[in-house]
């Protein structure tokens, strides 16, 4: 590439990361209420109401089966597309709700990303093509090509994994390790310029080196998107939230600001959870 | 995203769910379709001679009277007999394969084996033309009647012109040979090893291992692999019809000529000169259609009854 | 079993063990010699008849040198041709519909018919294309040939597809479903696209099956001997040609009988090797 064309890129590479919304927080970017989602009869949300802060990072622990994937799920009609699972109540995305009456779910997974807990790239497309997959569902809407790949650059170094694979954009994306491939996950949940990521469990499957990288990339995401991250790690909750919400067979047990709920929580039960009595 | 809106119907789901359900469900209609045609065309001839049409040796198309026994004779005998033969063999050479054969012969020997599947029953009829049937008229035939004394039974009388049942037999136990070989491979090293080396261990040698301990486990699949193998052979047009003969004739001599429905049908229907012969001859098609129904079900009845008994 | 083991003499039955597997042995040889002998015979027959004028050459009245196969091989292409026309959208869409509903009982009727069709004779399948596409308008043509080969397709093709889909992960289907894909662009372009290698060697299976039938196109090809691109009009094939020289009473015929029997041969094994080359190169490194 020329010197002027690398510039010019730099300028919209610039450009696409600026029009990220102020990270300043005003009002929550979605609210959960009175939420229960059902697995056939099993009631595995039960009456769950939460605020998630916009540009935030908000985390929900708890230990194994206490709902906290299915909540996550909830989010962004993700539960729906599993037989007999259905969800009763409300989630407000920025004021609308995503359950509403004639709410197409697929506009509601445009606007409220994800990424699961293993890596799963599309094996038969490249690394770039990956990262734009989020526009070919889009369809007419999608912007043109040119700006799909300066979102895609964008996309791959907010997701720290530009620098790896910036010289070989055209390979398999299946020719990565298991933290690059999750990494690439993000990017491509990103692509689309969600309003929110939800993250379930990303670092479970990785290496301790690729689960630090992308504690680090989830850390500095807040401000560009707001972030909810499912984790068994109440470590990784620590470091990367800004407020943590704890859920015990399938209810909200407290939600508070991370440093808080950590030091001082307010129901024993939580107590007795972050401190290892049980989970 | 320049869309603003949450709300939106979904056409193209509608459409693929529509799409994919119609080809699904093109396949029963197909039947249907397949079943009403045949029984159409073949309810003339079926109506007029009734049961006899099953009963009946006598195939007149001069006269219009049309009987379809030696066919549906020669179908049982010409499949039983390609069993009879293929079936020790095959079973033999799935035992070679999963037991004795080395590391290095077994992958060429199961594919030189698989390979007979492959090869297209018109050029199996080829060769029955011109290397088998002269091989039986003059050599095998003669050997068996006279050197054998055989010619004095029932089985082995008659002149031997060389197109006959047991051509046919021959060439039916070649292709359907690889068909209950692989089916007895597979289920052969399904079984567990745990029932070997009990048998071993309880100083058994080979052999008796596998008599006692391999095969009484694989006795289910193994049936099911000779029922599929008799499936196809009932079948079978192209090959059989060039070397048995083409007679509607039934003889308990394996040197006579005879028919199979598989081969009438081939043979007559281009020269089936008014409609009685040809409903004859779709008719005799039904009768084959609906024993290749009943020889399958039977088949997937022992494969799923296998399957059980493997839980 | 254990009494019967020590009742006879470890001597007798060691010997009755080693007799039984050189019985074994005996049978693979008798099993594969038939194979190589064909094999080779047809080698040696076909290989002298054949010639590039086989490929090029119509055929010739009897007497006559120098005939071929010309419209032979063209028309077992173009029946390849329909039949996929047929026998693969059908065989790809009932195989997504089956593996996306899986335990509906509409599912489970399909895919046992799906088996039964499979176990048609051909011929069943050729007097019935023969009453339904042939007799009402009274004239043999391609069309009727293909689509009977194309009936043939379907249940290999179907149940090929459905058993790829189900092994591509539901991870695959969730992170595509979670980007916003509709369900159907899912099944399409992530789905069944991962699972196209798959597909595409059993459609080559398939292919290589269907192209040595000769029973199906005895009443609906019919043959020809002349050259025919045409669909509503009889049409040679390979198989078809083979018959009806080999049956025929003239040498020369028979000699380009054999040629023809090679070049099938030969024609079904490449397709075949082909669909397993297929698998083989198209799978990237690192499948999770």
């Amino acid at each position: 590439m020329t010197e002027p064309r690398r510039a010019m890129t730099a300028v919209r590479v610039g450009a696409v990361a600026e029009r990220a919304p102020d990270a300043v927080a005003h009002g929550p970017i979605l609210e959960v209420r009175a939420l229960d989602a059902y697995f056939g009869a099993d009631r595995a949300v039960r009456d769950v109401s939460l605020d998630i802060g916009e540009g935030q990072v908000t985390a929900i622990i708890g230990p194994s089966g206490c709902g906290k994937s299915t909540l996550l799920r909830s989010l962004n009609r993700m539960h729906e597309t599993v037989a007999t699972a259905r969800v009763e109540g409300e989630v407000l995305l920025e004021g609308k709700d995503i359950y509403a009456r004639g709410v197409n779910p697929i506009e509601v997974r445009r606007r409220v990303g994800m990424v699961f807990q293993r890596p799963t790239p599309f094996p038969t497309m490249s690394i770039r093509d990956n990262v734009i997959a989020g526009f070919r569902a889009a369809g007419r809407n999608a912007p043109p090509r040119a700006e799909q790949h300066d979102i895609a650059e964008w996309a791959l170094r907010r997701s720290a994994l530009w620098d790896e694979v910036k010289d070989r954009l055209g390979d398999s994306a299946t020719a990565m390790s298991g933290g690059q491939q999750q990494r690439l996950c993000i990017a491509r949940a990103l692509a689309t310029r969600p309003r929110v990521l939800l993250l379930d469990e990303p670092t479970a499957s990785l290496d301790p080196l690729s689960t630090q990288m992308i504690e680090e990339l989830v850390y500095e995401l807040r401000g560009d998107v707001s972030v909810v991250i499912v984790t068994h790690n109440m470590q990784q909750a620590a470091r990367v939230s800004d407020r943590t919400a704890f859920m015990l067979l399938g209810e909200l047990v407290e939600v508070a600001p991370t440093s808080r709920l950590f030091t001082a929580p307010a129901d024993e039960r939580t107590e007795a959870y972050i401190t290892g009595r049980f989970g | 995203m320049t869309s603003n809106s949450l709300y939106g119907a979904s056409i193209g789901d509608r459409i693929y769910r529509i799409a994919t359900t119609a080809f699904a469900l093109s396949i029963p209609l197909l039947l249907v379709l397949l079943g009403v045609e045949i029984a159409v065309a073949a309810w003339p001839a079926l109506h007029t001679f009734g049961f006899s049409f099953l009963t009946s040796s006598r195939w007149d198309a001069v006269d219009g009277v049309f009987g379809a026994a030696p066919a549906i004779y020669g179908t049982i005998v010409s499949s039983v007999l390609a069993l009879v033969i293929a079936t020790p063999l095959a079973i033999g050479v799935a035992i070679f394969l999963s037991e004795f054969a080395p590391p290095w012969l077994r992958q060429p020997v199961a594919f030189l084996v698989d390979l007979l599947a492959a090869i297209p029953s018109v050029v199996y009829g080829l060769w029955g033309i011109f290397v088998l049937v002269p091989l039986l008229r003059e050599q095998v035939m003669p050997f068996l009647s006279d050197r054998l004394h055989l010619g004095g039974t029932p089985f082995f009388s008659g002149p031997a012109y060389g197109p006959s049942m047991l051509a046919a037999g021959l060439i039916l136990a070649i292709m359907v040979l690889p068909y209950i070989s692989s089916v007895t491979r597979e289920v052969l090293m399904a079984v567990p090893r745990s029932q070997r080396e009990a048998a071993l261990a309880l100083g058994a040698t080979r052999w008796e291992m596998i008599r006692g301990a391999v095969l009484p486990y694989a006795s289910s699949g193994i049936l099911g692999g000779i029922i599929l193998g008799l499936g196809r052979a009932l079948g079978e047009t192209m090959a059989v019809t060039m070397v048995i003969g083409n007679r509607h004739e039934i003889s308990a001599s394996l040197f006579a000529p005879g028919y199979t429905m598989a081969s009438l049908i081939a043979n007559e229907f281009s020269e089936a000169t008014n409609d009685i012969h040809l409903s004859a001859l779709m008719a005799v098609g039904a009768v084959l259609l609906a024993l290749t129904l009943v020889v399958n079900m039977l088949a997937r009845w022992l494969v799923w009854r296998v399957q059980r008994q493997g839980r | 079993m254990a009494t019967a083991i020590r009742r006879r003499s470890l001597r007798l039955r060691r010997a009755r063990s080693a007799a039984m597997i050189a019985l074994t042995v005996i049978a693979a040889l008798l099993a594969t010699l038939p194979l190589i002998f064909i094999l080779a015979l047809l080698i040696r027959q076909g290989a002298s008849s054949l010639s590039v004028a086989f490929f090029t050459a119509m055929p010739k009245p009897v007497g006559e040198t120098g005939g071929g196969m010309a419209n032979a091989v063209a028309g077992t292409v173009m029946l390849i041709g329909i039949a996929s026309a047929i026998g693969l959208p059908v065989g790809i869409g009932a195989g997504l519909y089956l593996a996306e509903h899986r335990g509906a009982r509409l599912a489970s009727v399909v895919r046992f018919l799906s088996d039964v069709l499979n176990g048609l004779p051909s011929i069943v399948i050729g007097i019935f294309a023969w009453q339904f596409l042939v007799r009402p308008v009274k004239h043999f043509s391609a069309l009727a040939g293909g689509i009977a080969l194309g009936v043939m397709m379907v249940p290999l093709v179907t149940r090929a597809t459905e058993e790829m889909i189900r092994l591509v992960p539901d991870a695959l289907r969730e992170a595509a479903l979670a980007l916003g894909y509709p369900r159907w662009r899912t099944s399409l372009t992530v789905v069944l696209r991962t699972a196209l290698p798959g597909i595409v060697t059993a459609a080559l299976v398939a292919v290589a099956r269907i192209a040595g039938e000769t029973a199906p196109l005895l009443f609906t090809a019919f043959g020809n001997q002349f050259w025919s691109t045409s669909v509503t009009q009889p049409i040679s094939a390979l198989p078809l040609q083979i018959f009806s020289y080999a049956i025929s009473p003239y040498d020369e015929w028979h000699a380009l009988a054999w040629a023809g029997a090679l070049v099938l041969l030969a024609l079904v094994l490449i397709i075949s090797l082909v669909a397993r080359f297929v698998t083989r190169s198209r799978f990237g490194a690192g499948h999770d």
